[in-house]
């Protein structure tokens, strides 16, 4: 019995102190995309040069944001770094949950795309570097636009997109004239939807933070949105986003996508051109701006070696390092973070994009307007968003099936998003 | 009127064709699961090409490149297996007591340990978080995730081995009582060799349970600890469901406990039916 328990005991033990990691190493908690993956290769010269061994943690968005939250309300140290998106930045900026990064003069912080750095501060103190970022643009097929006799232009009018896509559109030949996102979410139909309502003078709150999804510009931008994708879209609209429009375009069925501008990096057709985004004759951002950054959250044990890898992760070098990868090249480096990037040769002739996507970054406003009376541009950087944005993603992805009408739709809205603000304490 | 051979004939037809069609429903999620593994994440979200498509490995190449494929297996088993044993070395004796021994309470303790259940897990994150991370210091290891499995299934392993010890004649451990057995011979000796197939069906439905565990798996480690939920978790990109790639990671985690299971269902089926007619 005595050597049973000893036995158990020992286990136990022998376990949890086998389990125990090194004090130098550093624990990168990522999302899970391209760049991220590829970094893991490419961060093996880093742990060569400096011996600092790295652990990533790859986790959904929605559960990384959990761990890092709940590791911040105990103390921190169960990651050395995160991966936050612009919406959380300056709120956890502000909140202390992540330390101010302060570079050396070698960094170039000033090279960082200005919307980049302004989207990843708080009162001027820069909480995220920007590992890669994207603005949105339109990517269309010039032959099929050409065939049908129509151009689409830089910051071209809504209706004459609508003209471009209904001249496309030939369901019987499999193409249809234009693939937007549909399916419910804050950041899925939600990120398109909101910078077309930006688009028409719209915004989702007022001066004084209450819901303005009864106002006139959502009413047409969404009665707006409803008619051009669900008249010349393809079917089943309301279950697309970025991956599903991403299949369709490269089998040659869309026309035109209007989207985050890294999938261009994706598009495998021939004949595509790119476009600035659509507008309605309002200055304020048609086309949305995106980072994702790495951000050192407050209690670290290893705040000084975190900081050093995010220097060597978001500077010029790695771009390079990325770019001379035999695994990888320049048609893979993270872009929409550096202007310099945009002035390598062999990225420049590797990405046929880039001109449109830095054109992009740069137009994109996220600071706070009278118009919009908040940080973001498809998005509103305050911590109910994500709440109101999925309440109201629902919504539209009902008018857009043709559950509901759109009046219908965005009364539901507005009530949600008054529900949701109320009890935030926004206002009685 | 229909004859009773008639009848017959009909049930020995409609019956067997029921089961397909309730299998054939049950089993498809799998069969869509493995079969979309081998498309591009391209291909995979076509209705059109559910069976047109050329296969490819390319989803399951990058997932042992890009992730320690085995590490999360190897986690997965042993933080299984020790919360599994565990779990029914404390529950074979308090299901014993409970059912040959009860007092006037056991009724009332069986249903306080099922009602634990009903907490919703996220209620005690917080606090599990502080617990683990600051003051026990067990944050993210093989011991943690054994513990916690085991606790949480604790509750099941109870009531399930006490429903089979009930079925056991209480004369046979009375009889071995007069004939100077010690409890843990009782045990020992009488009854795990009775109520072997009933042991054995509670521990493999609880190693299943373990092995499918997410919520606590996900949250209480970061990478010592991980288990293959947490690999699933992390194939979740912020630009959708890219569902190639996720139902290749998706198929080889859960292919060993779907090949344990097949190996297993007859103890398995005994194990979820037991009871069910009375």
């Amino acid at each position: 019995m005595k050597s049973i328990r000893n036995t158990a005991l020992g286990l136990t033990m022998g376990l949890a102190a086998a389990t125990t990691a090194m004090a130098d190493d550093l624990t990168i908690a990522i999302v899970n995309n391209g760049h991220m993956i590829n970094m893991q290769k490419v961060a093996e010269a880093y742990t060569a040069e400096t011996g600092t061994k790295l652990n990533w943690v790859s986790l959904e968005e929605g559960v990384l944001r959990e761990q890092v939250t709940s590791d911040t309300a105990t103390g921190g140290g169960q990651y050395d770094i995160i991966n936050i998106g612009m919406q959380e930045a300056p709120i956890w900026g502000a909140a202390g949950w992540i330390e101010p990064l302060n570079f050396g003069a070698d960094y170039d912080v000033d090279d960082i795309l200005p919307a980049m750095r302004a989207g990843l501060s708080h009162e001027g103190t820069l909480y995220a570097a920007p590992f890669y970022g994207e603005s949105s643009m339109v990517m269309y097929r010039k032959d099929l636009t050409d065939a049908a006799g129509v151009v689409v232009r830089d910051n071209d009018s809504w209706a004459n997109i609508k003209g471009a896509a209904m001249a496309m559109h030939n369901p019987d030949k499999g193409v249809y004239g234009a693939c937007l996102r549909g399916k419910p979410g804050w950041g899925d139909n939600m990120a398109f939807v909101t910078t077309m309502v930006n688009s028409f003078g719209g915004a989702w709150f007022d001066a004084d933070m209450k819901p303005a999804l009864n106002s006139a510009a959502w009413n047409e931008a969404i009665n707006f949105y409803v008619d051009l994708l669900g008249n010349y879209g393809p079917p089943g609209s309301e279950g697309n986003s970025f991956n599903e429009i991403l299949a369709l375009y490269n089998e040659g069925k869309c026309g035109m996508w209007i989207d985050a501008t890294i999938a261009a990096s994706f598009l495998t057709v021939d004949g595509v051109a790119y476009a600035q985004s659509p507008n309605a004759g309002n200055a304020v951002g048609a086309n949305w701006l995106w980072a994702w950054a790495m951000a050192i959250p407050a209690g670290s044990p290893n705040a000084a070696e975190a900081q050093k890898f995010i220097e060597w992760a978001t500077s010029k070098e790695y771009v390079k390092a990325v770019g001379m990868h035999p695994d990888f090249g320049w048609g893979s480096v993270p872009t929409g973070q550096r202007a310099s990037t945009y002035a390598i040769p062999e990225f420049k002739a590797a990405a046929k994009f880039a001109a449109a996507e830095m054109a992009a970054i740069d137009s994109a406003a996220p600071a706070a307007t009278d118009v919009k009376p908040y940080v973001g541009v498809q998005f509103a950087a305050i911590p109910e968003f994500p709440e109101v944005g999925t309440a109201v993603a629902q919504e539209i992805a009902a008018a857009l099936s043709g559950a509901k009408t759109v009046e219908e739709a965005l009364a539901a809205s507005q009530a949600a998003a008054d529900a949701i603000m109320k009890e935030a304490g926004y206002y009685e | 009127m229909a004859t009773v051979t008639q009848k017959s004939k009909l049930s020995n037809v409609l019956w067997p064709a029921l089961a397909w069609i309730v299998a054939i429903i049950f089993f498809f999620p799998i069969f869509w699961l493995v079969f979309t593994s081998f498309k591009t994440d391209a291909d995979a979200v076509k209705p059109e090409f559910l069976f047109r498509f050329t296969p490819t490995l390319e989803n399951y190449t990058n997932m042992t490149q890009n992730y320690d494929y085995w590490k999360f297996a190897t986690n997965s088993v042993i933080t299984s297996t020790f919360a599994t044993l565990f779990a029914l070395i404390v529950g074979v004796p308090a299901a014993y007591a409970m059912a040959f021994d009860p007092s006037r309470h056991t009724k009332d303790i069986l249903m306080w340990m099922l009602s634990t259940k009903m907490l919703p897990a996220a209620a005690v994150l917080y606090p599990m978080t502080f617990l683990t991370k600051n003051f026990l210091g067990i944050f993210d290891t093989h011991f943690l995730v054994i513990l916690v499995l085991c606790l949480i299934n604790l509750p099941i392993v109870i009531w399930m081995l006490f429903t089979y010890f009930k079925e056991i004649p209480k004369e046979i451990i009375e009889a071995g009582k007069m004939d100077g057995v010690t409890t843990w011979g009782e045990i020992k000796d009488i009854l795990i060799p009775l109520a072997w197939g009933g042991i054995a069906s509670t521990a493999l439905l609880t190693f299943i349970f373990c092995w499918n565990e997410a919520y606590w798996t996900v949250r209480l480690t970061t990478i010592d600890a991980a288990t293959l939920s947490k690999l699933i978790e992390g194939n979740r990109a912020p630009e959708g469901l890219f569902f190639g790639r996720l139902s290749a990671v998706s198929t080889a985690a859960i292919a060993p406990i779907v090949v344990l299971g097949w190996f297993c269902q007859k103890q398995l089926v005994a194990g979820l039916t037991f009871g069910a007619v009375k």
